[in-house]
């Protein structure tokens, strides 16, 4: 079968294409800002013991503030292996329903306290991606000209304070060593005061909660992800050898 | 009363239909008795693809209609009502979803098909304008559907787009408003836009499919060798020599391509969704704020070229209205086509080795231009698409030159396989 | 285009073989989209179980709770309401229920779990309308025989007051008896059933 000519142009386009791409791709953008780059982070939500550690961090520390409207505890519960008795018990404060959605009970005044109203984060690890998120948590460290005495290094200006603090321990803002490029995996930051986890717990503490987020943006992930390996079975290994074969017998008619 | 028997000759209750309804001709004259030419290579299995993706979008739309709640206050929350709420309601956004990006890759490579092999020369210019007229419903019915999510990109694309129509001289501005129904894109605009979506331009797409279609089987398909079946005829039975029935030889070979492309289909659907943020954008998550644009606001993928072309051209006389007339020129030039290629030979096939390059290029230019669109500006960036809306423009409007320069083959009187 | 070496079992093989399975995968797709039109995770929640306090309902009152969007009524019935459920059956098209929706643990004569207290769907079994109760007898206007009961203003349709219709009307059926339970002596859980 001929693509286009004998000659090959499809070839001829194809190298063309990968070597404009290849050399507009490394042309650095003029106004791209000076940002730093997440921490590597890959979430696992086919991990159900960090969804659950997730879950319960979640609702003890970020749900005061922070809801997740989209989320129904009963889902929560059904998809995280959680029963309704314990749910209850455990992670459902306030009057709420099991069928309710996890809301938040802030005064009004939040706005006045935080200049903003704290987001929704249902679908935050969607919306800045799950890396994005890990590293903020993460990325708190003491900075005197906030009025709260925190800043981030992933949310400059950031109106949350630092909830995490008595666990993460205090951090400070180093310049990076010059000469050497700093790891890939290490920020910009110098703990100063120790907190009540060390930094492999916190690690995992803010492995679980993203994990958790991750989750929350999407529940349907892990059913996705398993229908999707059915219908790929269908169609590669049952539909597509036989229309094939049917196709070829046909066209035996065909000279 | 007697009927006058129907001409197929078929009895029980198909000749009650076909006495009273052409049942049987329809099915003749469009597949059994089709003859399309034996020689389709790749590039044809995206007519029949579109028409899929036609199909997919039309079904999971009207799921998805029954769900969704137009309104500024209720859309952004019905989509997580039927992402979650919903069962399977997250497989069929998804397919609806990944369907308009599918749907753009599909038109695109079937364009491309066409200027090929000439596809869009005499006798077939009205087919190739009801395909650009459907190009150009299928880009209005994507912006409306864009919309629709009310996420902040949803928001800030409607405000950028609709703003095209206020550049224009002393009536834009009240255009814009009226056009928006408020001062800014609002409630009015997304339910206005709504009704075009679910209502207006899908009956517009299929009308124009339709008639996409009675045109093509009233001329007969082209083929990669450009040249017409219908000149060689078995002097017996008039069936072109070189034609065999769609159904069942396209039918079936068909289905084969329908299956490959659903494995890719679905591989996204299934496997990345967001499609790596091109199907679904980041900033679309967050719901519509009109006090905050989105720190990278591109266009949808498939807008890409077009986006880059209106950034390209500078405002001149105090008014920015020209890229704006460059951007609709770029679909506008697609109109003329038939009458722009002079070439004394149909396919690329039989061409010379200047419309090859010139075609390769311009394969390349759309590339390019797509992915500039799509990114941050630079003054080298800005530079590079004032360059390839240059070309591709050249591409169009110096063809009736081009066209008629260089040496070309003589085309077989047999298609060639 | 010929024909010739067509293997004609082969091809018809292959045919229905891709019929059945791209019939089999069509079947599939339509499924979610079917799916898709049951009440949702949230039409669930709403219609979560109720919980209906009836300590302060008097003798011959009647309350309506709302659950999953139907009216629930709870009549507490004197002993003479009671009494009189059996004097009437002769007239009933189903005195013992057997056609009828309930929960097995309100298939007795009072179609109650308590016999003073009556927890039933208000809707009439006919074309759905709502009828009203009319516990005053006699009422030759509404029948000779009446004993106090739920007249259906849409279409005439006569229960007593265990919801049973009589016989020769344009219902069915008695008035379904939703799943409920007593969390305690007043407080009546109306969409769980009781445990056995």
């Amino acid at each position: 079968m001929r693509l286009v000519t004998n000659r090959g142009v499809g070839g001829i386009v194809l190298a063309g294409v990968a070597l404009l791409l290849t050399s507009l791709l490394l042309a650095p953008a003029a106004y791209a800002e000076e940002e730093i780059n997440p921490l590597p982070f890959e979430a696992s939500t086919g991990n159900t013991a960090s969804l659950q550690r997730g879950a319960r961090d979640y609702m003890a520390y970020c749900s005061g503030c922070h809801s997740l409207k989209y989320l129904r505890y009963s889902r929560m519960g059904q998809d995280l292996g959680i029963s309704d008795e314990l749910l209850k018990q455990n992670l459902i404060f306030g009057a709420a329903k099991v069928g309710d959605p996890v809301l938040t009970a802030m005064p009004a005044q939040s706005e006045q306290w935080f200049g903003r109203i704290p987001p929704d984060l249902s679908l935050e690890t969607k919306a800045r991606g799950a890396d994005w998120v890990y590293s903020y948590l993460m990325g708190f460290y003491l900075d005197s000209s906030r009025p709260l005495g925190v800043n981030n290094l992933y949310l400059p200006g950031v109106s949350m304070p630092a909830v995490l603090g008595e666990l993460q321990g205090w951090q400070v803002k180093v310049e990076p060593a010059k000469g050497s490029a700093p790891a890939e995996d290490e920020l910009p930051l110098k703990l100063v005061q120790a907190g009540s986890m060390t930094p492999e717990e916190y690690k995992a503490f803010v492995t679980d909660l993203t994990n958790f987020l991750t989750y929350t943006a999407e529940p349907v992930q892990q059913e996705r992800v398993s229908t999707g390996w059915h219908v790929i079975f269908y169609l590669v290994f049952l539909l597509l050898p036989l229309t094939y074969l049917l196709k070829k017998e046909f066209w035996r008619d065909v000279h | 009363m007697a009927i006058i028997p129907n001409p197929h000759k078929t009895t029980g209750f198909l000749g009650w239909i076909d006495d009273r309804f052409p049942a049987t001709k329809l099915w003749k004259d469009h597949l059994s008795e089709y003859y399309a030419p034996k020689n389709f290579n790749f590039w044809y299995y995206f007519g029949s693809l579109a028409l899929l993706v036609l199909v997919n979008q039309l079904l999971t739309g009207i799921f998805l209609t029954m769900q969704y709640k137009p309104g500024a206050e209720t859309a952004f929350d019905s989509v997580q009502y039927i992402m979650r709420d919903v069962s399977w309601g997250w497989l069929i956004r998804y397919l609806h979803a990944t369907g308009a990006s599918a749907f753009f890759l599909v038109v695109y490579m079937h364009m491309f098909r066409g200027l090929l092999y000439g596809s869009h020369r005499k006798p077939r210019e009205l087919v190739w304008i009801f395909g650009a007229l459907i190009f150009l419903a299928l880009m209005a019915e994507a912006f409306c559907g864009y919309v629709l999510p009310w996420g902040n990109m949803s928001y800030w694309g409607a405000e950028v787009i609709i703003s095209l129509f206020g550049t224009i001289p002393y009536v834009g501005d009240a255009l814009q408003t009226w056009i928006q129904g408020d001062f800014n894109p609002a409630d009015a605009t997304l339910n206005r836009l709504f009704s075009l979506h679910v209502v207006a331009l899908p009956f517009v797409l299929v009308g124009l499919v339709v008639a996409h279609l009675i045109a093509l089987h009233e001329v007969g398909s082209n083929n990669p060798d450009g040249i017409e079946i219908k000149k060689n005829k078995d002097p017996v039975t008039h069936i072109p020599l070189d034609g065999i029935p769609f159904h069942p030889y396209y039918t079936v070979k068909d289905i084969v391509g329908v299956t490959v492309f659903l494995i890719i289909f679905s591989a996204v659907i299934f496997f990345a969704p967001d499609g790596g943020g091109y199907v679904l954008e980041k900033p679309n998550y967050i719901p519509a704020n009109p006090q905050v644009t989105p720190e990278e606001i591109t266009p949808a993928w498939y807008f890409g070229v077009f986006y880059a072309m209106l950034r390209a051209v500078p405002s001149f006389a105090g008014t920015q209205i020209w890229g704006v007339i460059v951007m609709f020129g770029a679909v506008v030039v697609l109109f003329f086509l038939p009458w722009l290629d002079r070439s004394p030979v149909k396919s690329i096939r039989y061409k010379g080795p200047m419309f090859k390059i010139l075609v390769v290029l311009f394969a390349i230019d759309f590339i390019i231009l797509n992915y500039l669109g799509m990114h941050k500006p630079s003054p080298e960036r800005t530079l590079v698409a004032r360059i390839g809306t240059l070309y591709y423009f050249f591409f169009f409007l110096g063809m009736p030159i081009y066209s008629k320069l260089g040496s070309t083959k003589p085309e077989p009187q047999r298609v060639t396989a | 285009m010929s024909n010739e070496g067509v293997d004609g079992n082969r091809r018809r093989f292959l045919t229905a073989a891709t019929s059945v399975v791209g019939a089999g995968g069509t079947l599939a797709v339509i499924w979610p989209f079917l799916a898709s039109l049951k009440p949702s995770a949230k039409a669930q929640a709403l219609g979560a179980p109720v919980a209906a306090d009836i300590a302060k309902i008097e003798e011959g009152q009647q309350v309506t709770f709302v659950w999953r969007g139907s009216s629930i009524w709870v009549l507490k019935r004197s002993k003479e309401m009671v009494d009189n459920l059996a004097k009437g059956a002769s007239v009933l098209a189903d005195p013992n229920s057997e056609i009828s929706r309930q929960p097995d643990y309100c298939k007795n004569d009072h179609r109650s779990i308590k016999p003073e207290y009556l927890v039933m769907n208000g809707k009439c079994t006919h074309l759905g309308c709502s009828p009203k109760l009319r516990p005053d007898h006699p009422d030759p206007a509404i029948d000779p025989n009446w004993l106090g009961g739920y007249f259906c203003p849409c279409h005439g349709s006569k229960y007593d007051l265990a919801g049973r219709v009589y016989s020769g009307q344009p219902a069915p059926k008695n008035m379904e008896v939703p799943p409920h339970r007593y969390a305690s002596d007043t407080l009546v859980i109306i969409g769980e059933d009781q445990k056995a």
